[in-house]
């Protein structure tokens, strides 16, 4: 069964070509069965090589299969091959799982939209390129899933292109990942170039063998897949294409814009964590950036008035929290935060999707409310999602998925207190963003319609995703609670666990107690300052300071203001300037030539058969002439 | 022999000139035909017997006929006469004639740089032609036959009335 | 016979020649266009002869048997474009087949 892993990504490949190439001319039902079945059949593989490796002995190393070489030249040859250890594994059942859950979503999702097949087409080439990307065994092979995964991002944020504002927050998604993606493919060069090879467990034992630790190419190197890493997973300073994105169906946003492709920075740290160990100031960096984005997101957040855009600013701030479990070494909290990230987010935005479709293109909270009697299942499954964003305690996956980084952000020996501050702080933002945006939606008067209630299809994949953001916590409890080490001792082969220096260990209780008082307070903070009385965030924010920062905080912190102060404006300016210098002269000057000349011997066209005669007459009379004088 | 050769040329050359001239296509037709005959004159003149022959039946028969054929499917009438009139008028021949003259006095004088060659005095008979058309031109001559076949294609294809034109033809008064 | 040089063989065709080619520039009328075409192949079929009787050689006769084939498929392609011509423009004007202007 193992040596069937190609079989995982080569399904929804094998729907993406039918669907691209004929899909037109396919009926609706049979691109449905295509599209998410391909996603099914894919899951059902990887579940099934999942539990065979799991109890094989496999376990505690990795699986490797070269399907074919794929180029050879000078030495330099990158294999397609797919690699299969825990942490990939991980990878792989989240993207299929989740990734069938929202293709199964979207069968009713889009079942109105006339590019159904493209749709389908372009989400199954998306779960083909992330699963090369977390299967990849080299780094050159992971690069081509990275570029596809931005590809198909691309497509699917532009997906309704007629619109030119989809179009513009697609290329600017675009070209905001490239800036990472151009540091990143520097970074492989360097690697490379310094030590030989680009498949990924050799690579990490030359870096380890090769450079000690801080040296400056190893700095280097870790500083440029960071950039990737910044780029795609939508972390300061590139953090402003994420909540565009959500231009594109709310689907895609919960597949590609929360749970799988942003999470690929956080996977490709973890992939090459020994080389980030091997370079402590650029890990510093990893926490410092993970900290301040979930502050700027989580901000931001609090201000709008989207639904989309909350759950946008949400993600990049959760993804803060993966970064910062990263930076301070907890590589499996990480993970285990993108799991159950991916869980609960999913399922907020397949959530939000029914209720924008519930109430023909609603997105604006403020014009929602009281849907929690019209929509009872989207209710409970939101609810069960934004209670685990949040953190409540004891009860959800987040609770302790978010316990863990915090905890490790205060006692790894590479945390802090102040990392740990940002942290709790973050957490507070993040349970009275939720909540506000629970309680404007279902509680309150109603001010909207319900005009169609989400059909099975749609609620399936809800309740299914509301049980695993519930329960799939259960898998990794904290030392005081019970101790279970299910998930980081699945990981620890890959992963090593994060060094605590002694005398801490009796911290953790209490910290543990301070995040969940954390949550509960915001909890009741947004309902009393969005239900009970509102009255009083309506003052705070009327006032001159709530107003700027209201408005500050709308716009994600100014940061778009500020790029384009400081970026386009004067790229555009220099261009403009730039625009009639005086090489173009004699462009122009060729251009008014052939203008001219083209004029001239159009106007001999006359359309008149005679004239033509006349002039094949002065031809034959200069050619004979030619012949007879010359 | 000389005589019939300069006075069938004369004739050949008044006739072609009438042929441009005329207004009334019947009319410039039987011209043609004249000047036609007159050169198949010039051809028997000349000692080509068989070509003379040819231009009689085929020129001045066959592809006459076709004329006639179509000026009398036009059926233009007598305004087409007088418009032709207007159309002639002394100063659309300048420009022309001009050319024309140009390019008959450039072949004049080149003709006449080398002088000096006679007519051969040998009738070349229909034998002869017929063994050199079937023996070293007999690739020739299935091309020709091609061509012929191509032409009468092509006419069939032009000349059927297809639906549409006969639609336009019902629509114009 | 013998006096006649061949020259004059040739000018005659190439006079008519000229005189077809005149008739070609000054005809507005498509019919007498394609007649004054005739005239022109007529006195290259005129010149190929001569120039076969100037050396006794057949080679004339049969390229004239040629020329002839070939006007003969012009005049029916000809003719039959004459026709549509005329379908088409309800006028026998070349000129007012003026749409390839440039």
């Amino acid at each position: 069964m193992i040596d069937l892993l190609w079989l995982i990504p080569a399904l929804p490949f094998a729907g993406f070509l039918v669907l691209i190439l004929a899909g037109s001319r396919l009926p609706r039902i049979v691109v449905a069965v295509l599209g998410a079945g391909s996603v099914g059949f894919s899951a059902v593989v990887a579940c099934l090589i999942g539990i065979e490796f799991i109890s094989s002995p496999l376990v505690k190393t990795s699986f490797t299969r070269t399907v074919w070489t794929w180029m050879s030249f000078e030495g330099f040859s990158p294999s397609t091959s797919f690699c299969l250890d825990s942490l990939s594994l991980l990878m792989v059942l989240v993207v299929t799982v989740v990734g069938f859950l929202i293709h199964l979503y979207s069968v009713e999702f889009m079942a109105d939209d006339d590019a159904y097949h493209r749709y389908f087409a372009y989400m199954n080439l998306f779960v083909t390129a992330m699963l090369v990307l977390v299967l990849a065994d080299n780094l050159m092979l992971l690069y081509l899933g990275w570029e596809g995964v931005g590809l198909c991002s691309y497509l699917l944020i532009g997906f309704w292109y007629k619109d030119p504002v989809n179009a513009r927050a697609a290329m600017k998604a675009f070209v905001m990942t490239r800036i990472g993606d151009t540091g990143m493919i520097v970074g492989l060069f360097l690697l490379y170039n310094s030590l030989g090879t680009l498949e990924i467990h050799e690579l990490m034992v030359r870096a380890v063998r090769d450079w000690p630790v801080g040296s400056v190419m190893a700095t280097v190197a870790a500083a440029l897949l960071l950039c990737g890493a910044l780029g795609k997973s939508a972390q300061l300073p590139l953090q402003t294409w994420l909540p565009d994105a959500m231009a594109g169906p709310t689907p895609v946003s919960a597949l590609i814009h929360a749970a799988t492709m942003v999470t690929a920075g956080v996977y490709l740290i973890a992939r090459t964590h020994e080389l980030f160990a091997l370079a402590p100031a650029v890990q510093a960096a990893v926490a410092v950036i993970g900290v301040a984005t979930l502050l700027v997101a989580g901000f931001s957040a609090l201000a709008q008035q989207d639904l989309k855009r909350v759950l946008a600013y949400s993600t990049i701030s959760q993804i803060g929290y993966m970064f910062l479990a990263l930076g301070v070494g907890a590589w499996s909290a990480a993970m285990f935060h993108f799991a159950i990230h991916a869980f609960f987010k999913s399922l907020l935005f397949l959530g939000a999707g029914a209720i924008i479709m519930s109430t023909h293109h609603e997105q604006n909270m403020f014009r929602l409310g009281g849907l929690r009697t019209q929509l009872p299942v989207t209710f409970w499954t939101f609810l069960a999602g934004a209670a685990s964003l949040a953190a409540l305690p004891l009860i959800t996956s987040g609770f302790y998925s978010k316990d863990a980084i915090l905890w490790y952000a205060w006692s790894s020996e590479k945390g802090s207190v102040w990392l740990w501050l940002g942290g709790v702080a973050g957490a507070l933002l993040t349970s009275i963003y939720t909540f506000r945006m629970v309680f404007l939606i279902f509680f309150g008067e109603a001010r909207t319609k319900v005009y169609k209630r989400p059909g099975t299809a749609m609620l399936v994949p809800l309740i299914v995703l509301a049980v695993l953001s519930m329960v799939a916590g259960f898998i990794e409890l904290p030392h005081t609670l019970g101790d279970v080490r299910l998930f980081s001792g699945y990981l620890g082969a890959v992963l090593p666990p994060v060094p605590i220096p002694p005398g801490q260990a009796s911290l953790e209780g209490i910290l543990g107690i301070v995040a969940a008082a954390v949550s509960v307070v915001g909890i009741c903070l947004a309902y009393l300052l969005f239900l009970k009385v509102p009255q009083i965030a309506d003052r705070a924010a009327s006032t001159l300071a709530g107003r700027a920062l209201h408005r500050l905080w709308l716009e994600g912190c100014g940061f778009d203001w500020l790029y384009q102060r400081l970026l386009v404006f004067p790229f555009v300016t220099i261009a403009r300037i730039n625009r009639s210098d005086f090489i173009d002269f004699f462009y122009q000057l060729a251009a008014f030539l052939a203008e001219g000349l083209h004029q001239g011997l159009s106007a001999t066209q006359t359309g008149r058969t005679r004239h033509y005669a006349v002039g094949i007459g002065v031809g034959a009379l200069i050619i004979i002439g030619m012949a007879v004088w010359l | 022999m000389d005589v019939v050769f300069y006075l069938s040329g004369a004739v050949a050359i008044v006739s072609t000139l009438m042929v441009i001239t005329r207004s009334n296509a019947v009319h410039a037709l039987l011209y043609l035909i004249v000047s036609l005959f007159a050169v198949a004159l010039i051809f028997f003149a000349l000692g080509a017997p068989f070509a003379a022959a040819l231009e009689v039946i085929i020129y001045a028969g066959a592809i006459m006929v076709l004329f006639i054929f179509v000026i009398m499917m036009l059926n233009l009438g007598i305004q087409t006469q007088t418009q032709e009139r207007e159309w002639l008028n002394p100063k659309a021949w300048i420009g022309p004639a001009i050319l024309s003259a140009a390019l008959v006095c450039e072949l004049i004088y080149a003709l006449t740089l080398h002088k000096g060659a006679v007519f051969a005095a040998v009738e070349v008979t229909p034998k002869a032609v017929g063994i050199a058309l079937f023996g070293p031109y007999l690739l020739g001559v299935e091309l020709a036959s091609l061509l012929l076949l191509a032409g009468l294609v092509g006419t069939y294809h032009l000349g059927r009335r297809d639906e549409r034109s006969a639609a336009r033809e019902g629509d114009a008064p | 016979m013998a006096s006649v040089p061949m020259e004059h063989g040739l000018l005659l065709a190439g006079i008519l020649f000229g005189l077809g080619f005149l008739g070609v520039l000054v005809r507005r009328n498509i019919v007498f266009m394609l007649m004054c075409v005739e005239i022109m192949l007529n006195a290259a079929a005129l010149a190929f002869v001569a120039a076969g009787s100037r050396w006794a050689q057949p080679d004339g006769q049969v390229m004239f048997i040629f020329i002839l084939t070939v006007a003969a498929a012009e005049v029916a392609v000809g003719l039959a474009l004459v026709l549509q011509f005329y379908r088409g423009f309800r006028t026998v004007d070349m000129d007012a087949a003026d749409r390839m202007r440039g």
